[in-house]
């Protein structure tokens, strides 16, 4: 069934505490990464590499997974690809069950909510915790993430307060921060030791080294990925870049751009599993490389920009959208600007092909993105792949195809570009147009917090004929 | 995107007035015509122009708006500057219609066309350098940034600056203002509720102001905020820029 954003805006549009949360939150996370971009010419130059090395890796993604996949493995890194979701939870299903692992920790990873894999992990007898304190949060409330950064965004110190002292064991209600982030810690040192395994995200996978690089902020990305015996790294395909060297512009754009930062608390670069003679690290390390819909996006010379995003989530900060009905309101995992892009691709049109429609086209996305990505034009492009029957390889093409609508803009095409017609129109409407009721279908829509636009007596056409302002 | 070529002062520009400023704000038309009369410079206003395409191509029927921008690009032919009094509507056929003909014969003409638009403060400014004596009584206003005119135009200071100019005014900022107003088109009606909330806020921002008078280049933003001022009855009068700096100068 097609999912409905307008529908599912509704409530959090009327929930206050909410709309308060999120503005605060995208105000502070605002201008912190302006702090950080103040001189503009160096955060033009600098987003036009992270740009460039983007479209470039971009261009080239096929050898570059295959020469990152040659290396990784040269490194003693099993690759697995996966071309769906199923395959993918399938590939880690079957490491766990090699392993008789039964619980697993997880760093923070939109690529495994994309997946749904705490969901097919637990139906299988794993207990998979979340170790990013935002995941933690909205795990305890069995929520999803309503932020692609902070996750928990969407509740304030109140909130989580009250949750910790319902959801965990002889925890006492505090509105202390710094005692709310022990308890957390506490509870989740012991399931790092007792993990069987870490499964974690990959922010850049580096062709020429066989490296994954992974930034967080609170070790638990350090803990995943060292202390449990087997390590599970999931990325999307596009991750890859060829040289080590296009790292640092990525790390430094991602992490400004996101939090406001100049570089994250840890930086892992992580390129292969304990070897002879090592005291620590994972026995096994696995990297699963998902497709999920990305090779079709990849297939369109335009479209393939959506693939450029770093996960910032700065578009979703700077977006009037999203900061007056937050993520859930979103469909798909992704939510606001990116996601309204990504996910009626990777969904299809006919599921997700009303979420282009729901954005002002003001630009302030596009005018934050690290990487360039050409947003406005991409929402643009995939209304009209809704609507008309293209040659194109877009999920859904089509999909929304409606006659009326065809013949209204055939009609409005009609008026504006014939001067005859257009004069006709405009002579009507400013004599009589006063007479459409404030109930018409759209204008009542319209008047439900505007006053009726008033159609003037005389049109500027006709002030500059009576001025003499000349025609050529 | 082509960028303006320096232009030195033109004897003669063109003057697109928009379908939203002919049908419902002639007086910012006017007012814009007479803004630039009033500098020496012939204004020519092609009587066959009607609408920049923007609201076709922006809910995705771009074939609708390639054949209204056409018949609107062969009604500028003269290479002289042509004057958007609208951020948007300027946007469209500087930044859209180059790529909406990109590929077809007429490409090359299409450049030169967008080449040649200018959003109306930017060309008082930029290329004028337009001095304004204020013969208004004391006012109190704040100016609302359009998202197209910020950021596909590229303006920035320039009606802020000119309105700067006026001894008699005093500008206030309305705090978050360079978030959008919510307008959007035809998002206003297909997600209704998230508009009113965005122009609820809008309005709630300009009402901390106690502006008199809130200015807008662009007559989309003016309907939607001016509509939802008037609807709450807030005191704050919505003003196109051009009428607003032409009432000012004539003392009206």
């Amino acid at each position: 069934m097609p999912a409905d954003f307008r529908a599912s805006a509704q409530a959090p549009l009327a929930d206050t505490q909410l709309r308060a949360n999120f503005r605060r939150a995208m105000d502070g996370l605002i201008s912190k990464r302006s702090a950080q971009f103040a001189d503009p010419k160096e955060w033009k130059d600098l987003r036009s590499l992270g740009a460039a090395v983007r479209a470039r890796s971009l261009l080239r993604l096929p050898q570059l997974l295959e020469a990152l996949e040659a290396k990784l493995t040269a490194n003693g890194i099993q690759v697995h690809w996966a071309e769906t979701v199923e395959q993918g939870n399938a590939i880690i299903e079957g490491i766990l069950a090699r392993r008789g692992v039964t619980l697993a920790v997880k760093g923070k990873s939109m690529v495994s909510e994309e997946m749904h894999l705490n969901h097919a992990l637990e139906q299988k007898g794993v207990e998979v915790i979340e170790a990013d304190l935002g995941e933690y949060i909205i795990q305890l409330d069995h929520e999803t993430p309503s932020h692609i950064i902070m996750p928990a965004i969407h509740k304030n110190t109140q909130q989580i307060a009250r949750l910790f002292s319902q959801k965990i064991k002889d925890a006492e209600y505090t509105e202390d921060v710094a005692a709310l982030t022990d308890l957390a810690r506490r509870v989740l040192r012991r399931k790092f030791e007792d993990a069987g395994a870490g499964i974690s995200g990959v922010n850049v996978a580096v062709a020429e080294t066989g490296t994954l690089v992974l930034v967080e902020n609170e070790g638990n990305g350090r803990m995943c990925t060292t202390v449990p015996p087997v390590h599970i790294a999931i990325m999307g395909l596009e991750k890859v870049v060829e040289r080590l060297e296009e790292v640092p512009p990525i790390l430094s754009l991602l992490t400004r751009s996101a939090t406001g930062q100049p570089i994250t608390t840890y930086v892992n670069m992580i390129s292969g599993p304990r070897r002879p003679g090592e005291k620590d690290g994972p026995e096994e390390v696995h990297v699963v490389i998902l497709d999920n819909g990305r090779s079709r996006i990849f297939a369109d010379p335009q479209l393939r920009a959506t693939l450029r995003c770093i996960r910032c989530g700065a578009c979703m900060n700077h977006c009037p959208v999203y900061v007056r009905v937050g993520g859930h309101a979103y469909p798909g995992v992704y939510p606001g600007p990116i996601g309204k892009i990504l996910t009626p691709q990777m969904a299809g049109l006919e599921v997700n092909g009303d979420l282009p429609h729901a954005s002002t086209l003001c630009n302030a996305c596009v005018e934050v993105c690290p990487v360039e990505i050409p947003i406005a034009d991409l929402l643009v492009r995939l209304r009209r792949e809704g609507g008309h029957n293209t040659h194109s390889t877009v999920k859904g093409v089509n999909s929304h195809h409606s006659a009326a609508e065809t013949w209204i803009w055939r009609g409005w095409r009609l008026v504006y570009q014939t001067p005859m017609l257009y004069r006709l129109t405009s002579f009507f409407l400013s004599r009589f147009g006063w007479l459409v009721p404030a109930s018409a279908p759209g204008l009542k829509t319209w008047t439900a917090v505007r006053s009726k636009p008033r159609f003037a007596a005389r049109t500027l056409h006709d002030l500059v004929r009576d001025e003499k302002v000349p025609h050529e | 995107m082509a960028h303006p070529r320096p232009t030195p002062r033109p004897q003669a520009v063109y003057f697109f007035g928009t379908c939203l400023i002919d049908l419902f704000y002639p007086g910012a038309g006017l007012a814009g015509i007479k803004l630039l009369q009033s500098q020496g410079i012939e204004v020519i206003f092609p009587p066959d122009q009607s609408c920049c395409g923007q609201p076709a191509y922006s809910a995705g029927h771009s074939e609708e708006a390639a054949a209204v921008a056409r018949a609107q690009i062969a009604l500028f032919a003269k290479d002289i500057p042509i004057v958007v009094p609208s951020g948007s509507c300027a946007g469209m056929m500087k930044k859209h219609y180059p790529e909406l003909f990109h590929g077809t014969p007429m490409q090359a003409e299409v450049e030169d066309f967008s080449a040649r638009v200018y959003e109306l403060t930017q060309f008082l400014v930029d290329v004028l350098d337009l001095r304004l004596d204020d013969l208004g009584a004391p006012a109190k206003v704040a100016y609302h940034p359009s998202c197209h005119a910020m950021r596909e135009m590229g303006v920035g200071d320039q009606p802020k600056s000119l309105i700067r100019q006026l001894a008699q005014v005093e500008l206030v900022n309305i705090p978050r203002e360079r978030e959008c107003c919510g307008f959007g088109g035809t998002f206003a009606v297909r997600h209704a509720e998230v508009s009113a909330a965005m122009v609820g806020d809008k309005i709630d921002a300009i009402g901390q102001t106690q502006a008199d008078v809130v200015i807008s280049s662009d007559c989309g933003c003016l309907m939607n905020i001016g509509g939802a001022l008037e609807a709450a009855q807030r005191p704050t009068r919505p003003l196109h820029i051009a009428e607003f700096l032409w009432e000012r100068i004539n003392a009206r």
